[in-house]
């Protein structure tokens, strides 16, 4: 019984490695090119690297304080 | 009988060697493609400059632990989860408490908003995903109106809605990630191959596809087919669990956050490992992380209460941000990008821009 369910786990096991055996893949030097360029192409929509003109992002405004 | 046994044995002994020629094969594909590595082609990229990243709002209200946190689609609202089975629906501007829900569990470890703003998710030693509408009207309770989506058979560790409030992604700690249909609560598809708890996943950036990445206890991080339910791609190479799995915004890497101390960048298309954010003075697990909207910076969450914050191409740290008092529990950049979100031990949530 025990050597069954393992018997269909190993059985399961070869079929998704062949699966991920047979992916298509590219080469580093072109996949870390193209990440790279995703970067550069979107930096400057980036608040949070190149920062936004002073007044619109609404978390660094000065909050007003009410003075009671 | 005694020859099934032999033969059982065989068949057993064959498979084995087949499972592992099979590994072997599939590092020798990938070792083959691994010409260079990210930080040497980013080496002419400019270096950035200093950071000045500050807690611009401090979110205080819970009660124990905070587990989790997700923002709304409108860049303001805030939800974030408890160990006291709270969840809180936040308006981050003005930090003023907009809804809570008491769970009828503690350690809510999984919440996340609806892409309409009109409902959370959230689960935990439940084992379940409740979906509840969010009302302002001060005779409903939100209780009420409470709807069981998910039931797996250990803790919900982590939720999230598809590109509409008509579904929900799972994962638990029963080893699965399942996908829900939210109205009917059926069962749409389940996502088996983990070889423990799933903690963390994260669905690809709508125009990649159906696909999403979820990481694990087994310290695998795997990449799902959603029509399917069949794994496509599998990442080994994490020493420990894997806490966090975010993916890069134009879809094509993943980044995850690991107890072994390590944040590391996986590219689908190059199918492989192609950067680990780790530091010898760097000890404590990550817990959570993130991108900003370029990808450019890696934003993580550490069990030693700090922030870092990583330049994504070249590798290197390039701030470190301090105030919570305890561990980081969860951290998400706000979806337009001008802020991020971080949740932790110390009962709090702090918003940084």
């Amino acid at each position: 019984m025990s050597s069954g369910a393992s018997l269909y786990a190993l059985q399961r096991l070869v079929e998704q490695l062949k699966l991920e055996a047979g992916v298509e893949r590219i080469k580093v030097s072109q996949a870390a090119a193209e990440l790279q360029q995703y970067c550069m192409q979107n930096a400057c929509k980036d608040a949070l690297l190149v920062g936004v003109p002073a007044g619109s992002n609404p978390f660094r405004e000065p909050r007003s304080c009410a003075l009671l | 009988m005694a020859t099934d046994g032999l033969h059982e044995n065989e068949t057993l002994a064959t498979l084995k060697s087949e499972a592992e020629s099979l590994k072997g094969k599939l590092e020798e594909e990938r070792a083959k493609l691994h010409d260079v590595e990210l930080h040497q082609v980013a080496e002419r990229v400019e270096a950035l400059g200093q950071f000045v990243m500050k807690t611009r709002r401090t979110l205080k209200g819970h009660g124990n632990k905070v587990l989790c946190m997700d923002w709304c689609k409108d860049k303001r609202r805030i939800v974030s989860s408890s160990q006291d089975g709270k969840v809180i629906v936040w308006d981050s501007f003005t930090t003023n408490k907009e809804h809570a829900v008491t769970m009828p569990c503690t350690w809510v470890m999984a919440c996340a908003y609806a892409p309409s703003g009109c409902a959370i998710a959230c689960g935990g030693l439940d084992n379940k995903c409740s979906v509840y509408p969010l009302t302002f009207d001060k005779n409903e309770s939100m209780a009420a109106k409470k709807k069981s989506v998910a039931m797996h058979t250990n803790y919900l560790s982590a939720c999230s809605f598809t590109n509409s409030d008509m579904q929900i992604l799972t994962a638990s700690g029963d080893g699965t990630c399942a996908l829900w249909d939210v109205e009917s609560g059926q069962l749409l598809q389940s996502f088996h191959g983990h070889g423990a708890d799933v903690l963390c996943l994260d669905l690809a950036p709508s125009e990649t596809g159906n696909t999403f990445v979820s990481g694990g206890c087994d310290k695998k991080s795997m990449v799902w087919d959603m029509r399917s339910g069949q794994c496509v791609q599998a990442f080994e190479t994490h020493e420990s669990d894997v806490n966090s799995v975010r993916y890069y915004p134009s879809g094509d890497a993943f980044a995850s956050g690991s107890d072994d101390a390590t944040c590391r960048l996986y590219d689908l298309r190059a199918d492989r490992e192609v950067a680990i954010y780790s530091k010898e003075s760097i000890i404590f697990g990550a817990s959570s992380v993130d991108f900003s909207l370029s990808g450019r910076l890696l934003f993580a969450g550490y069990n030693d209460y700090t922030i870092n914050v990583w330049d994504v191409l070249k590798g290197a740290r390039v701030s470190i941000l301090f105030g919570h008092e305890n561990r980081v529990s969860t951290l998400r950049v706000s979806p337009d990008g001008t802020a991020f979100c971080s949740g932790s031990w110390d009962h709090t949530l702090r918003v940084w821009a």
